[in-house]
């Protein structure tokens, strides 16, 4: 048996681009997958009319890392740590929706504590996110220094995460059924420290940018996307909120218990790049907000469920409790069964909807475990947004969606 | 199931012939696969669907019929509502029509249903693979598409390598 070939000519790819290409009226440009300014690994095809973009097809898929076929293969509890590569900005939120998908389809209780400590790395997460993201989006623009003060920040926040996971990005911090382990008694003063120095900080950034006539050039009435057009292409997130589209998961269909926490959503009607860099500066604040709260009415309690079909007994009892080393052998060796059915569960990931379709079908692991990543989805509006601008302002238009491909490419 | 999600089931079912169930509150309903535009199109225009929100299959083979269920996730913004509809496909090369006219954004999700699950979608503007390389043999996803580790390949043992080799059954 030899290799299958399958062979694929360019004729295949021409309805991509304009007619005026095939006779090289128009110019075609790889950009990417090494471009600095795609963000990762995202190639695309630009047929340019001298610097204006008439066409840009997307290439995505070099990323791909097939974690969904690699979960099917794994028990519920050891899939969570392949979640965190997927959008390696937002590993707590990744966690946080992977875990109450589990937990939804075994129907399974979180403590307190843990939803409380849950939120508050989610909104940690997100401002570390957001960090990134005005970092490198400024660094496209030329703005050198605030990509400087963003990832000093940020540094703050995989310290804290580093002290309660024990890593700084890869954290698999939330397990189905609570924590893996209760914060340390740095925790609080630390997190206190943080946004006591950080709301300033954001006054900083906008110091920076927000008034900066080069920015303002080279961000306002670009890109343009209307609240009506962002629904259809089911853009969520800061993008969709730019847009003028009051919509946020967190709001309105609240997980563990981000309905007690008193904080705003952001809107900004102009739908260019401009109004989504408002937002995200403005959920800083909000985010800092739901910290702030969060921390000040933390319960005391259990981290985790006490349902030991789900989660492991804790390591004290191991050496006295015949019943904890049968559960503890049992959830690691052949992990708990969950029902055959399917849930779909979304959060507000920092860059929109991040939604876990999950199905099992009686056994241990998952029998399908489908990835909806707000990348993806977002990414297909490029083409619409960039047609008709510079090629310098497409770089732009991208920073301002804040993809992740290892969100895209999954 | 959420007392203003009733009457939009109701309707699927009387319309479309749509089978509904529910599992921990979320509503789901099985719709043919020739109503899927159409049913798609009443919850746009006539139940405020607004939003595709996602769009995933399930292989369940070695079963055949169905061996396939594609899931779409809609979302009403207004009323706050999630519906699931699953479409039934025969067989291994599934056909399944396109969505593009009523949600746009069907369009990516689509090629990933083609790249991933082989499925062939009808009228879509440019089925091509989207995550693997478009040289790829077989559609990952699939139950029948092996997972496990790859024997190096020398050049003394390529070929009795390349025997043994597990391959999907296209």
């Amino acid at each position: 048996m030899t290799l299958q070939q399958i062979e694929i000519t360019a004729d295949e790819l021409k309805h991509l681009v304009s007619e005026r290409a095939h006779t090289g009226e128009t110019m075609l440009l790889n950009m990417g997958p090494q471009h600095p300014s795609t963000h990762g690994v995202l190639r695309l095809l630009l047929e340019l009319d001298g610097e204006t973009v008439v066409n840009c097809i997307p290439d995505v898929g070099f990323l791909h890392t097939g974690i969904e076929k690699n979960i099917e293969a794994k028990t519920y509890e050891k899939s969570e740590t392949m979640t965190d590569r997927l959008d390696y900005l937002n590993t707590m939120g990744n966690n946080l929706a992977y875990c109450l998908a589990v937990e939804k389809l075994v129907d399974l209780d979180v403590p307190e504590r843990a939803q409380a400590i849950r939120v508050i790395f989610a909104e940690l997460q997100r401002i570390a996110s957001h960090l990134v993201w005005l970092g490198t989006a400024g660094l496209d623009l030329a703005a050198m220094s605030i990509f400087l003060y963003c990832f000093r920040e940020r540094e703050k926040i995989l310290d804290i995460m580093e002290m309660c996971s024990g890593q700084r990005m890869m954290t698999t911090y939330f397990r189905p059924g609570g924590l893996w382990r209760d914060t340390t008694a740095e925790f609080e003063p630390a997190v206190r420290a943080f946004i006591d120095t950080f709301s300033k900080q954001v006054d900083e950034y906008e110091g920076l940018l927000s008034n900066n006539p080069i920015f303002l050039d080279r961000t306002k009435n670009i890109g343009k996307l209307t609240g009506k057009d962002a629904i259809a292409w089911g853009v969520t997130g800061p993008s969709l909120r730019g847009s003028g589209v009051k919509y946020d998961l967190r709001k309105e269909e609240p997980y563990s218990g981000y309905e007690q926490y008193d904080f705003d959503i952001p809107t900004y009607e102009e739908g260019d790049v401009y109004a989504r860099y408002r937002v995200r500066i403005d959920e800083f604040r909000q985010s800092l907000r739901i910290v702030r709260q969060a921390l000040d009415k933390l319960p005391k309690g259990p981290f985790r469920s006490n349902n030991r079909k789900f989660v492991p007994p804790p390591r004290a009892e191991l050496g006295n409790s015949m019943e904890a080393v049968i559960h503890h052998f049992k959830l690691w060796t052949e992990g708990f069964p969950a029902p055959k059915a399917s849930v779909y569960v979304p959060v507000e990931s920092p860059r929109g909807e991040l939604g876990v379709f999950l199905e099992g079908d009686g056994g241990p692991k998952p029998y399908r475990c489908y990835w909806r990543t707000p990348s993806f989805v977002n990414l297909q509006i490029l083409p619409m947004l960039s047609k008709g601008h510079f090629v310098a302002d497409l770089v732009a238009i991208i920073g301002s969606i804040d993809i992740v491909l290892g969100d895209v490419d999954r | 199931m959420n007392s203003s999600l009733q009457p939009i089931v109701s309707d699927l079912e009387s319309t479309f012939g749509a089978k509904a169930s529910e599992f921990r509150g979320q509503a789901s309903v099985v719709v043919a696969p020739d109503k899927i535009v159409e049913a798609a199109r009443s919850l746009r225009d006539k139940h405020r669907f607004d939003m595709l929100s996602a769009l995933s299959a399930v292989d369940y083979w070695p079963q055949l019929e169905p061996r396939f269920h594609a899931v779409y996730q809609f979302k009403n913004m207004a009323q706050k509502l999630r519906l699931e509809v699953r479409v039934p496909l025969n067989g291994n090369e599934p056909q399944l029509d396109t969505l593009i006219d009523v949600y746009p954004n069907a369009n990516w999700h689509e090629r990933e249903l083609w790249d991933m699950f082989g499925f062939k979608i009808k009228n879509h503007p440019d089925l091509r693979r989207i995550l693997m390389p478009e040289d790829w043999v077989g559609h990952p996803l699939r139950k029948d598409y092996p997972l496990g580790y790859e024997e190096v390949q020398f050049t003394f043992n390529f070929e009795e390598i390349d025997q043994r080799k597990p391959r999907p059954k296209d």
